[in-house]
């Protein structure tokens, strides 16, 4: 995953609560098997409601969401098509948790904005001003002014490093597991049944 | 016992405070896991334990005609490449010919996949279904899942934990999905965020598995990670003798270690809440969120809840004050990883007692897997559900998602016993009220949305 440190860009605002998975990306599009070239199903349901807030022709790199977003499904298409509209942070009260997860293993920044400070930014989303995020010091600012934003350690971590989990663990914790699995064996055998008699055969 | 699911699951810490979780089980579906079979590929990696895999095509698939092969089209192609990664990298998956097949979440249970004690981990945040069983079981993205099957592991943040104890006595036509409707409706659908769900009191302890897995499936729309329910004879009678569940000495071994899983006496949780269960009449949703719920013979709430009290009423087109019951319904529904089950079958036909469908209703039947199917059907539940004018369907997700070819129209009411009502859900524009099994036919029979204390 390519590294994330900060970036200065414009924001959208879409103040609206409760977010779903399903408005992000309507399941029928689950269908679809890629991960690239999402971008026109994001939000398409409210796009050809006449919705035109954000879709496809309309997007910025920082979106400023209403509490709880992202909830819903574990569908990681919602966080490739915005990834696909080119966002690349997402800031707002509260988001679903899966949803946050998915966005880490996709090099988004998911951060956490307190719900007194989140007016500020949407009215310079609103007044199309840049914000500058910057993930080092945990803040969002503009014009000078600074609000800071929480995200998991971990996730801090990985962005800023471009990490992938997966292989990170294969290469770092490899020994850890193999522990693991010989104690599981011993003390819960009816894990390993049928893996045992394939090896006895 | 979120602790003791928690403790033998470690592998490692990290200085971030997060724990390496060892990953016991993973099941598969064709929606979810296309990009995580080609970030193994991208990465050269090889799964680590294929034994511990299960894969099922079920969101995707037409329930109301099922010949093989599926029809040329995108839901072919998806199937088409889970069974070819399934091949390429040694995972067992359960053909749509076969009478296995089904929900995920259903087949799961039934094949003995689902053990009490156990990280189980899926692409579907309903995968909280199978803490019923006492098993740490909760969604994941498809990029887990790939993380998963190369490492079997996840790192995971612990979460807090709430206990909900359910006591009192059910009224009649009452059930496990009314209760969880009513404690979503109570707590609102970020009200568990962060936390685990364990829930107990004298309903659960006599409530069956079917009921609940019910619970604890709708528990994340909640807020919460996963549901728990401690396991006990109950549990380990439904599993005895399952396909895959452990046999001979090594199920003694695993009922010894199992009667150790439920919390102690005196646990302690982050939050505590009692519910009397007497209280609760059937629930139905009115709104766009689950928690946007009420009794049905409650008014609906006026714009008081904020404005996306406001949004979701002009969505779903209702008027505040009105009462639930009585709304005028276009489709009934019955099925999904939430109701799907032999028993939800049974409670909805005991329901008909020689009536009809309204005129103008759609009314659907869909078995949560074939077997529950082939059961229902030896049981002339079928019979029962044709005569009455409810469509009989294969297994799959069906209405439950609008990705398989059933559909609601825009505009047009759904009364439904899945576990969304989002906006679009059923298909773009369509209306959904979450309710149980039993409100739900009732609803059909009555033509709109029915308070089943009425009909029983
Ligand atoms: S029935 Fe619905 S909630 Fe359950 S797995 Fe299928 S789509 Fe998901």
């Amino acid at each position: 995953m390519t590294k994330f440190s900060s970036i200065s860009a414009h924001a959208i605002s879409l103040p609206d609560d409760d977010v779903d998975t399903d408005i992000i990306y309507p399941a029928r599009f689950l269908l679809i098997t890629e991960r690239e070239g999402l971008a026109r199903y994001a939000f398409a349901d409210r796009v050809s409601n006449g919705d035109k807030r954000i879709g496809a022709d309309h997007s910025a790199p920082i979106l400023i969401a209403g509490r709880n977003f992202g909830c819903g499904s574990s569908r990681e298409h919602a966080v490739w098509a915005l990834a696909a509209l080119g966002v690349k942070v997402i800031l707002a009260p509260s988001f679903g948790e899966i949803f946050r997860t998915n966005c880490a293993n996709n090099g988004i920044l998911a951060g956490i904005v307190a719900e007194s400070r989140i007016a500020m930014l949407r009215m310079a989303a609103d007044a199309s001003e840049q914000l500058l995020v910057d993930l080092t010091s945990q803040t969002v600012s503009c014009k000078g002014e600074g609000v800071p934003f929480m995200i998991g350690e971990a996730e801090r971590e990985s962005l800023l490093n471009g990490w992938n989990e997966t292989t990170r663990i294969l290469s770092l914790y490899a020994q850890n597991i193999a522990h693991f699995e010989q104690n599981q064996r011993a003390e819960a055998p009816w894990l390993w049944a049928s893996e045992a008699q394939k090896e006895y055969n | 016992m979120y602790e003791k699911l928690w403790n033998s699951h470690v592998v490692a810490g990290d200085p971030a405070g997060r724990a390496l979780i060892y990953i016991d089980k993973h099941l598969l579906h064709e929606v979810s896991t296309p990009q995580s079979f080609e970030l193994l590929r991208t990465n050269n990696l090889r799964l680590h334990r294929p034994a511990t895999q299960l894969a099922v095509a079920d969101h995707a698939v037409p329930t109301r005609v099922r010949t093989l092969p599926l029809p040329p089209g995108l839901a072919h192609d998806q199937v088409a490449l889970l069974e070819a990664n399934c091949t390429e990298f040694g995972i067992e998956l359960l053909p749509l010919e076969d009478s296995r097949q089904g929900i995920v979440h259903v087949i799961s249970p039934e094949q003995g996949f689902t053990l009490p004690g156990i990280t189980l981990v899926c692409g579907d945040s309903h995968t909280a279904t199978h803490g019923a069983f006492g098993a740490l079981a909760f969604g994941i993205g498809a990029s887990e899942c790939g993380t998963v099957m190369a490492t079997q592991c996840l790192w995971q943040n612990r979460a807090k934990t709430m206990r909900v104890k359910f006591n009192g006595i059910l009224q009649p036509g009452v059930s496990t999905k009314d209760l969880i409707l009513a404690l979503i409706g109570k707590i609102g659908a970020a009200g568990a965020s962060g936390h685990v769900i364990e829930f107990a009191g004298s309903v659960i302890t006599a409530a069956s598995m079917e009921a609940r897995m019910s619970l604890c499936n709708m528990a994340i729309e909640a807020g919460s990670r996963t549901g728990l329910i401690a396991p006990d004879d109950t549990t380990f009678n439904y599993l005895h003798g399952r396909p895959r569940a452990p046999e001979g000495s090594l199920w003694d071994d695993a009922i010894t270690a199992w009667r150790k899983l439920p919390s102690e006496p005196d646990a302690q949780f982050d939050q505590e809440l009692t519910i009397d269960s007497s209280n609760i009449g059937p629930q139905v949703t009115w709104g766009t969120s689950p928690d946007q719920v009420g009794a049905i013979d409650a008014p609906v709430p006026d714009s008081s809840g904020g404005s996306s009290t406001e949004k979701a009423r002009a969505y779903m087109g209702i008027e505040a004050g009105r009462p639930l019951e009585g709304l005028p319904i276009d489709y009934a529904f019955i099925g999904s990883c939430t109701n799907g089950r032999i028993e939800d079958l049974r409670a909805a036909a005991a329901v008909i007692r020689g009536r009809k469908v309204a005129s103008g209703v759609t009314a659907l039947v869909v078995p949560g897997s074939g077997e529950v199917k082939a059961q229902a059907e030896s049981e002339g539940l079928d019979t029962i559900f044709r005569a009455a004018g409810f469509e009989w369907h294969n297994s799959g997700c069906s209405l439950c998602v609008a990705m398989n070819g059933d559909l609601i129209p825009p505009g047009q009411r759904c009364v439904s016993t899945s576990n969304r009502n989002f906006e679009g859900r059923q298909g773009p524009g369509a209306r959904t009220h979450l309710a149980s099994p039993a409100t739900v036919t009732a609803s059909a029979i009555a033509g709109c949305l029915a308070d089943i204390r009425k009909t029983v």
